[in-house]
């Protein structure tokens, strides 16, 4: 940390998201509670997520911030509690879309046809095109005609970040998705997903364990911890963000040391 | 190493026509053998012709039109019944795997009668059915409806819930789910069960024609019997063999067609 930080091209900035911008799903979550067996995972949880802001979500493993994306994917029922998307209630449609630890690729699909999996019905005439297109973003056009088992682990995650976009989603939750990266693959894997999200204007909620990634990509911070939002942590540092700088690192500190005392 | 390949290169495309040689050596050697023991008399003709007096027959049988007849007419039954058997099968396995409540009706009575040997069944097929065709395809269909339901029932079931988990997610449709997801995932253990019914399926045949039948490989081979003719039912069980291998052959290319994503598959 002494020595200079390289500066990080995390985004373009608010100011380049004009053309192409989709705008992002408001989030509105009221009491939400999920009991699985003797475990109550959420008890209770209150947000609000404003169009288009960059919510991480930290906490310790089993403190119930995994099961808070699957409630708002829809991959889980709550028990109590309403989640209304832009205002309407339970109504996800084709707006959202999710990425997991794993890429979750189909092995039997070509890259191409993988990401065409992530297309709405309406594109489908032009799927070829569209998919190709964000291949193109992601930095891996010349891997379309790859099987999955052909790629590295960072090059089944990128594939697995243009399925995502390709239908340009109002929502993009993240379930850990750079966990299982090595280092340098996930600073590039940060910077594509802070420019995807700054040019299409999302929202974007990012479970993560690693504090300062959440720092370093969200507007804001939530801390959960046994099935309760306990802190929510606004960052305030303009993008592009530089590695390290000492405001992001006075954030990231606070964050450490709420994490820490809770375990004790 | 660099000694080594440079070698195989400039012997390439020799090495390679030997290389498939290879596992064809193995039999020609015992066919050698067979053909000078019984030209120098080591066994009786009556118990183990020799190979040219077996392709003589052969050839003769050809003649008359007789080897053809039969050859045809097991290798329908054995179609015949692998499709009804196998369809039936495949459908239920399919069933089953989709649907809990299909699988809890029906599998533990299926899982029963797979128990029974199917080739126990044949004194009561042939007092059903007499030795009508019906019969042999009652016991192949019999046969090769098991592995197939396994198989496809088992292949369904271990389709990683995770891709299943996505493809619910980015919306796809039941009938989208099932073709982009999860029939490819239950395929290879489908062709398991295919490659084993295969097997089945001409064990079965064999059997059936040689008790209860009137025409076919197995009837040609017990008719054969009678008259002492060892040639000719040393003839029906190589072609048995061939059509087995055939069979094999066939299932293996369509492997490789709709397997091609699959590691073991590549680079091969």
């Amino acid at each position: 940390m002494q020595e200079a930080p390289p500066v990080h091209p995390m985004a373009d900035g608010i100011a380049n998201r004009t053309s192409g911008t989709v705008g992002g799903t408001a989030l509105s979550l009221r009491g939400l509670q999920k009991r699985f067996g003797e475990t109550q995972a959420m008890r209770g949880v209150d947000l609000d997520i404003p169009s288009g802001q960059f919510v991480a979500v930290v906490g310790r493993s089993g403190s119930g911030k995994s099961t808070m994306l699957r409630l708002i994917a829809g991959l889980e029922v709550p028990d109590a509690g309403t989640i209304a998307f832009d205002g309407v209630r339970g109504e996800r449609g084709g707006d959202l879309r999710m990425m997991f630890q794993e890429p979750r690729l189909l092995p039997w699909a070509r890259v191409l046809a993988n990401v065409e999996v992530g297309i709405r019905d309406a594109d489908k005439l032009r799927a070829g095109a569209l998919a190709g297109e964000v291949l193109r973003e992601v930095g891996l056009e010349s891997k379309q005609n790859e099987w999955p088992a052909a790629l590295s682990g960072g090059q089944r995650q990128r594939v697995a970040l243009a399925r995502a976009l390709v239908s340009r989603p109002r929502l993009l939750l993240l379930d850990e998705p750079l966990g299982a990266l090595d280092a340098l693959t996930r600073l590039s894997m940060q910077v594509l997903l802070t420019q995807a999200w700054s040019r299409l204007g999302f929202t974007a909620i990012l479970v993560t364990h690693d504090v300062t990634e959440a720092v370093a990509l969200a507007d804001r911070v939530l801390i959960i911890e046994d099935g309760r939002i306990v802190q929510d942590v606004a960052v305030r540092e303009a993008r592009p963000r530089t590695r390290g700088s000492p405001t992001l690192a006075t954030i990231e500190n606070s964050i450490l040391e709420e994490l820490l005392t809770e375990e004790i | 190493m660099t000694a080594v390949s440079t070698v195989r290169k400039a012997r390439g495309s020799r090495l390679r026509v030997g290389d498939n040689l290879v596992p064809w050596l193995l039999p020609l050697l015992i066919l050698g053998g067979w053909q000078i023991a019984a030209m120098v008399g080591l066994f009786p003709a009556r118990m183990l012709p020799a190979p040219t007096s077996i392709v003589a027959a052969g050839y003769r049988l050809l003649g008359t039109g007789e080897l053809q007849q039969n050859i045809w007419v097991s290798f329908w039954r054995a179609a015949v019944g692998f499709l009804i058997g196998g369809g039936i099968g495949f459908a239920l396995g399919l069933a089953n795997g989709l649907s809990n409540l299909s699988a809890r009706m029906t599998d533990t009575t299926l899982q029963m009668i797979r128990n029974i040997p199917h080739l126990a069944l044949i004194p009561l097929v042939i007092l059903w059915f007499g030795i009508d065709e019906a019969a042999k395809l009652f016991l192949v269909a019999f046969g090769v409806f098991f592995p197939i339901y396994l198989n496809t029932f088992h292949g369904v079931r271990g389709v990683d819930p995770q891709l299943v988990e996505m493809g619910r997610i980015y919306g796809m449709n039941p009938a989208r789910l099932f073709w982009r997801v999860i029939f490819p995932g239950a395929l290879p253990s489908i062709f398991v069960g295919l490659r084993f019914a295969l097997g089945i399926m001409w064990l079965t045949l064999i059997v059936a024609e040689t008790i209860a039948a009137s025409s076919g490989l197995g009837y040609m081979a017990m008719q054969a019997r009678e008259f002492m003719r060892t040639d000719v039912v040393m003839l029906s069980i190589l072609i048995y063999a061939l059509l087995g291998k055939l069979a094999d052959l066939c299932a293996g290319l369509l492997e490789r067609l709709t397997l091609s994503w699959h590691p073991a598959f590549q680079g091969g």
